[in-house]
């Protein structure tokens, strides 16, 4: 009997230190933890990469082209034989089709949302949100196209002296494919206002819109605004419809009647084209691309510090 | 003999095509302190919700037999859910400020009435603040968020912001369950104050606080079927000392529930 002296309390005491098996467990956990932090690294180091390259490539050109005719110059011909810098006309272009798609897209995606989380009956709702949402699946050169050959036809019968690409077509387009973005996010602001508050309103006597525009709305207001940002930036960045439908000309102007290109429009243009890499003329699309990321950047910082806001509202 | 403000005849709340509650007949007296106990699920709510229609809110609601309120039936045809609203108030279990100031808060009732002179919103916003024993406290920083105050001081500012509409009526759904002993007292000292010119219906499933604050009580009980049926009403002191009904005896004695 001599091998199974120990008593039972020891062999208890044993199984608590580690054996092989809980190395190896240890290592195992290890492991998975290490594959975890690398995928969520691949993001943050690309993203860190981007802004690395278009630094490093922009810094020569602002070494031949002065910051302040970048910025103020209102010609930009860096393709032509007379040169200009400036970025103003994409600037504007940009601003031109952002502007008419949210001014499409804020309305109709927040009374969407509107009815979605206060009108809908659950059946509805649980129907029509999805199909919102699909619309944002669509791919973004099949609105370029319906655009171009659908929408600008359709609006040149109402007004005669559209051009063929215009920043109009592109915008209103554009703003039909951000309608979900704002209609989505809005609605997860305005349904995540508690019922009690709600309750509360409807027992002073107020009606449903009342409840909606005067209780709800503001309760989810920060929330809202943040679709509006996070919609703006999207819009800043698209890049296929506006580079289809809207042109190719980066003239100064506000007039969405015009073709016009914005910075997007004018890097795939570039980038596409038969400019030899290296030059000056090429290097201007990193110099877009800067201010393009730097627009994008300030609007989505902003977002987040919006929603971060509105998480501390109810504790 | 009293005067009768709310009267039930009948009353059945079905929730999906169940009964939750079946054939209640009950009479609240004016200016007068009316507490419904009785165990969880036994319906005491879903009556008091029936008195300002909130059962409208839930779809599967359905409601039969009528309340009478002045001598009109809330469920009839042409009867105006927003002044039933208006005329009878609610204040809910957990306090429930709009994430707006102190004086938007009480303001928000007048406001929607279409009261827009800023020195009769003022007068309002004080004369209820006073009413519901929080001025004192708040006049200071009236323009600061509802949120910011205590669990307590929240709840008088819903009593405010329900005594703004100028109800007859105030249904108060258990209005101090969420708060601590003191600022229990408080709320129900208020209600002592207020019975003087409201007439106030209590949901609340503590009984002592029933026996401490209320002129008359209703005692309910759901049976086997899970239906909740009115067991005995009468003055809160014969209730409590000598219960017609074995269950209610039961249920006081703390034999069950």
């Amino acid at each position: 009997m001599g091998l199974t002296t120990r008593s039972v309390a020891e062999i208890y005491a044993a199984r608590l230190q580690r054996g092989m098996a809980a190395r190896w467990r240890e290592w195992g956990e290890l492991a998975i933890q290490a594959l975890l932090f690398f995928a969520a690294m691949v993001s943050v180091f690309t993203t860190l990469g981007i802004v690395a390259v278009l630094v490093v490539e922009a810094i020569p050109f602002f070494q031949q082209v002065s910051l302040v005719e970048f910025l103020t110059d209102p010609q930009w011909t860096p393709l032509f034989a007379q040169k200009h810098f400036g970025i103003l006309p994409l600037v504007a272009g940009t601003f031109l089709t952002s502007a008419v798609a949210l001014a499409l897209a804020i309305p109709v995606g927040l009374l969407s949302a509107i009815y979605l989380s206060e009108y809908a009956p659950a059946r509805v709702r649980a129907i029509l949100k999805p199909a919102l949402e699909v619309l944002a699946g669509i791919p973004t050169v099949v609105y370029g196209y319906f655009a171009l050959l659908f929408v600008t036809p359709l609006l040149k019968r109402i007004i005669p002296d559209l051009e063929t690409f215009n920043a109009l077509s592109a915008g209103l387009t554009m703003g039909v494919m951000i309608i979900p973005l704002i209609s989505s996010l809005s609605e997860d602001a305005l349904y995540a206002v508690p019922s009690s508050l709600r309750e509360a309103a409807y027992a002073l006597g107020a009606t449903r819109l009342e409840v909606a525009l005067r209780v709800v709305l503001p309760a989810a207001l920060s929330g809202i605004v943040a679709s509006f940002i996070l919609a703006a930036s999207r819009a800043i960045g698209e890049t296929m419809i506006v580079a289809i439908a809207a042109g190719q000309r980066p003239i100064l102007t506000l007039d969405p009647r015009k073709a016009i290109e914005t910075m997007t429009a004018y890097i795939v243009q570039v980038s596409l084209g038969d400019t030899p890499h290296g030059t000056l003329e090429f290097r201007t699309i990193f110099a877009v691309g800067l201010v393009l990321f730097l627009f994008t950047l300030v609007l989505n910082l902003l977002a987040m510090r919006i929603i971060e806001r509105y998480r501390e509202v109810y504790r | 003999m009293e005067e009768i403000v709310l009267e039930t005849k009948d009353l059945t709340v079905h929730y999906d095509g169940r009964p939750a509650i079946e054939g209640v007949n009950l009479k609240i007296p004016r200016r007068r302190i009316t507490a419904i106990i009785g165990p969880s699920g036994c319906g005491k709510s879903t009556l008091l919700r029936c008195f300002n229609r909130m059962n409208d809110l839930i779809p599967s609601a359905r409601v039969s037999g009528q309340v009478f309120f002045e001598g009109v039936d809330l469920y009839g045809p042409d009867v105006d859910v927003v002044e039933v609203r208006r005329r009878i108030g609610m204040v809910f279990q957990k306090p429930n400020p709009f994430p707006k100031s102190i004086y938007e808060n009480v303001a928000f009732g007048p406001r929607i009435q279409g009261i827009r002179d800023r020195r009769k919103l003022d007068e309002i916003v004080e004369r209820c603040l006073r009413a519901a024993a929080l001025w004192d406290e708040v006049k200071d920083k009236l323009h600061q968020n509802a949120l910011t105050l205590s669990g307590g001081q929240q709840q008088r500012l819903c009593i405010a912001r329900a005594l703004a509409t100028e109800p007859e009526v105030l249904l108060m759904d258990e209005p101090a369950s969420a708060l601590d002993p003191i600022a229990t007292m408080k709320i129900e000292d208020l209600m002592r104050e207020l019975a003087r010119q409201y007439t106030i219906v209590i949901v609340t499933h503590n009984m002592q606080q029933a026996a401490r604050v209320s002129d008359y009580t209703a005692f309910m009980l759901a049976g086997e079927d899970r239906v909740g049926r009115l067991i005995e009403f009468g003055p809160t002191q014969q209730i409590f000392t000598r219960p017609r009904d074995r269950r209610t005896e039961d249920y006081i004695t703390g034999r069950f529930g």
